[in-house]
């Protein structure tokens, strides 16, 4: 039996070549001191597997129809075996996968990598980080609910910024010139069929180049990168110390992805899949459309700008990033590597991380946008002696004030907090505010009538500092004191 | 200089004939590649613009009897795209803010945010469209009142007929570059 199954792979191996094309890219030497520094590639490459895997599952059921996506998609969450899993494993394995290039890209950049004669290794993955995220934009919109119907329209709307071909882009985007049945297949197509093909491609190329130039070593002060003699050097000191890829270098690999891999689905059990919003009804307007947390830096840099530099940046700043990331290595490919000897480079990525950082989390809390699910003001005010206080509080939330201000910890953060406005401004610059707008506000002359106003400024002045108290503050008082006569 | 027989034959007339054989065949190659490539690709291509290059005609759209809607109200109608493919669903519906200004004058503002197109809300009490993504705000003419937005709230033409009120369909408004 056993020797019958030897004469089968040997006629295969002899007849296809396998081993020897295998067992050299198995063997291949690779420097011994990398330990666990280049995990983060191989994790990616097995996080886009993952994806694959778990997008034909997801494949089986989801039905790429603008009236029937949301119904199978809730399927998949809520009856299909193990469907639930599966959409949080999609999910997870995304978020991973993002994370897992952007680390990989910062120790590649850390290591100066990139350099001679590894350009093109950094460009293809430029490349692919590129295409990864176009993954999860299209990913998310194939959740067609009404935040991905909106999303959409916000894609096709930038798109529209591009000058000369810009409705063009949009409509090609949109599948026509509004939202319909055609738009979700297209995204279907982006993200089942391209994508996936220019990602297989592009790693093919990227794991090329890996074999070609071999993995680069830990970068050490005393072995700048001469393009001249490099290869030469590299050659004989990895014949000297280097070891094989398998399975000497590539265990921790295979550990640190195992890892990841239960991480993903540790995550899917325990948080479970995005929630879904409500269905892709374009006539639903009370939604609140905002990107996954991959873009929410984006989300928060457009919401900052000035208006005036906004196409600029929508346009320019993508452009500027990617070329000059796939610049990087023809304008540096020579030199130190280690990073003691590359402050800047550290500086960088502290500051780039810190910023994606602080601009996710802002993008995350929104305070831009009008806080419409803020509540009457007035039961937390505290009775006065005053009931046009109590009634100014009233019209602060009638007049829609509180969406973009906020009072004792309730409201929006659009506009300035009015909790101590009292110190700030006198009765008379209350008015004139309220009546002109200004910056970002609306103005509310011949919009709110003169009893309201009247009201609204006597609100107004009464926030000042230790009076008011918060609204947690008030519950307190409420469960432990009778209500006050007046507070009806 | 001595050459080599190689060379020698290389330097023939014959050879010249032979290389022009060779570019001959070479070009005879890729211009059927080009072909099929033109072949396969020009259907695919037009089926993907096909949409973009012959927009849907607009239609006029019934949202309703003149007498549902009172004067100086501003409220949600909702009605469908021109030509809605059999499997839209409800993606083919879409949404206006419609407004009685007289006895049979009305308004129809397009709810897309003219900044990134996210669909404004009519709040009463202020008597503004506001927009939930980046804090948008549009006077009840559809002006601009505060943030991003660079241009006022498109309207639809509406008319009425026969005792209802029409909006004629239209794409969503763009905001296209200007520089």
């Amino acid at each position: 039996m056993l020797k019958s199954l030897a004469t089968i792979w040997r006629f295969i191996d002899d007849r296809t070549g396998a081993s020897k094309i295998v067992v050299p890219v198995m063997n291949h030497i690779v420097p011994a001191n990398a330990r666990w520094w280049y995990v983060f590639g191989s994790a990616t490459l097995c996080c886009f597997i993952m994806q694959v895997v778990t997008g034909i599952g997801l494949a089986l059921a989801y039905v790429p129809s603008g009236g029937e996506a949301f119904q199978s998609l809730q399927y998949i969450t809520q009856q299909a075996p193990l469907g639930s899993v599966l959409r949080g494993m999609h999910f997870f394995g995304a978020s991973a996968m993002v994370l897992l290039a952007f680390m990989h890209m910062a120790q590649v950049y850390l290591h100066a990598a990139y350099k001679y004669p590894r350009e093109m290794n950094w460009m293809s993955g430029i490349v692919l980080l590129l295409f990864t995220l176009a993954m999860g934009f299209t990913g998310q919109l194939l959740r067609w609910d009404a935040n991905g119907v909106w999303s959409t329209v916000v894609g096709a709307e930038q798109a529209a910024r591009v000058p000369v071909v810009g409705t063009f882009i949009a409509h090609a985007i949109l599948a026509g010139d509004t939202i319909g049945g055609a738009t979700l297949t297209r995204f279907f197509v982006l993200h089942v069929f391209i994508f996936p093909a220019f990602i297989f491609a592009g790693v093919g190329l990227h794991m090329w180049l890996i074999l070609r130039h071999g993995i680069s070593e830990m970068p050490k002060a005393a072995e700048p990168v001469v393009p001249e003699t490099y290869k030469n050097a590299y050659e004989k000191r990895l014949k000297k110390t280097g070891v094989p890829f398998w399975p000497t270098a590539m265990w921790r690999d295979a550990v640190f992805s195992l890892i990841v891999v239960i991480g993903i689905i540790a995550c899917a059990i325990a948080f479970g899949p995005p929630v879904l919003d409500k269905p892709p009804d374009p006539t639903t307007l009370n939604v609140n459309p905002a990107p996954d947390w991959y873009f929410l830096f984006y989300f928060a840099i457009l919401s900052m700008l000035p208006a005036s530099l906004e196409t600029w940046v929508i346009l320019g700043g993508p452009l500027v990033v990617i070329l000059g990331l796939l610049a990087l290595p023809l304008l540096s490919n020579r030199g130190d590597r280690t990073p003691s000897r590359r402050p800047w480079a550290i500086a960088i990525v502290v500051t780039s991380v810190t910023a994606l950082i602080i601009l996710t989390i802002y993008g995350a809390r929104a305070p831009w946008s009008p806080n419409f699910s803020a509540k009457p003001l007035a039961e937390s005010i505290p009775a006065t002696a005053d009931p046009g206080i109590h009634q100014g509080a009233e019209v602060f939330f009638n007049k829609g004030c509180i969406y973009c201000h906020e009072v004792n910890g309730d409201g929006g953060q659009r506009g300035p907090n009015l909790s101590r406005v009292g110190d700030r401004l006198n009765e008379d610059q209350l008015i004139i505010r309220i009546k002109n707008g200004g910056h970002n506000m609306p103005a509310f002359a011949g919009r709110i009538t003169h009893d309201d106003l009247t009201t609204l400024v006597a609100f107004l002045s009464s926030r000042r500092a230790g009076n008011p108290p918060s609204r947690s503050a008030v519950a307190e008082l409420a469960l432990t004191a009778p209500e006050p006569p007046d507070h009806k | 200089m001595h050459t080599t027989p190689d060379n020698a034959v290389k330097n023939t007339p014959c050879d010249s004939h032979e290389l022009t054989r060779r570019r001959f065949f070479s070009r005879v190659s890729v211009a059927c590649a080009a072909a099929i490539a033109g072949l396969a690709g020009v259907p695919v291509v037009g089926f993907l613009i096909a949409p973009i290059v012959r927009p849907a005609r607009p239609q006029w759209r019934g949202v309703g009897k003149v007498d549902s809607f009172r004067i100086g109200q501003t409220v949600q109608v909702q009605f469908s795209d021109p030509s809605p493919l059999p499997w839209s669903g409800i993606t083919a519906k879409t949404a206006a803010w419609l407004r009685r200004v007289g006895d049979d004058e009305f308004i129809a503002f397009s709810m897309n945010c003219r900044h990134l197109g996210c669909p404004v809300r009519w709040v009463e009490g202020p008597r503004l469209f506001m927009c939930p993504c980046h804090g948008g705000a549009y006077y009840e003419d559809g002006s601009v009142a505060a943030g991003p937005p660079p241009e006022p709230l498109a309207r639809y033409a509406v008319r009425v007929k026969d005792g209802q009120v029409e909006i004629q369909t239209s794409p969503i408004p763009l905001t296209t570059f200007k520089s």
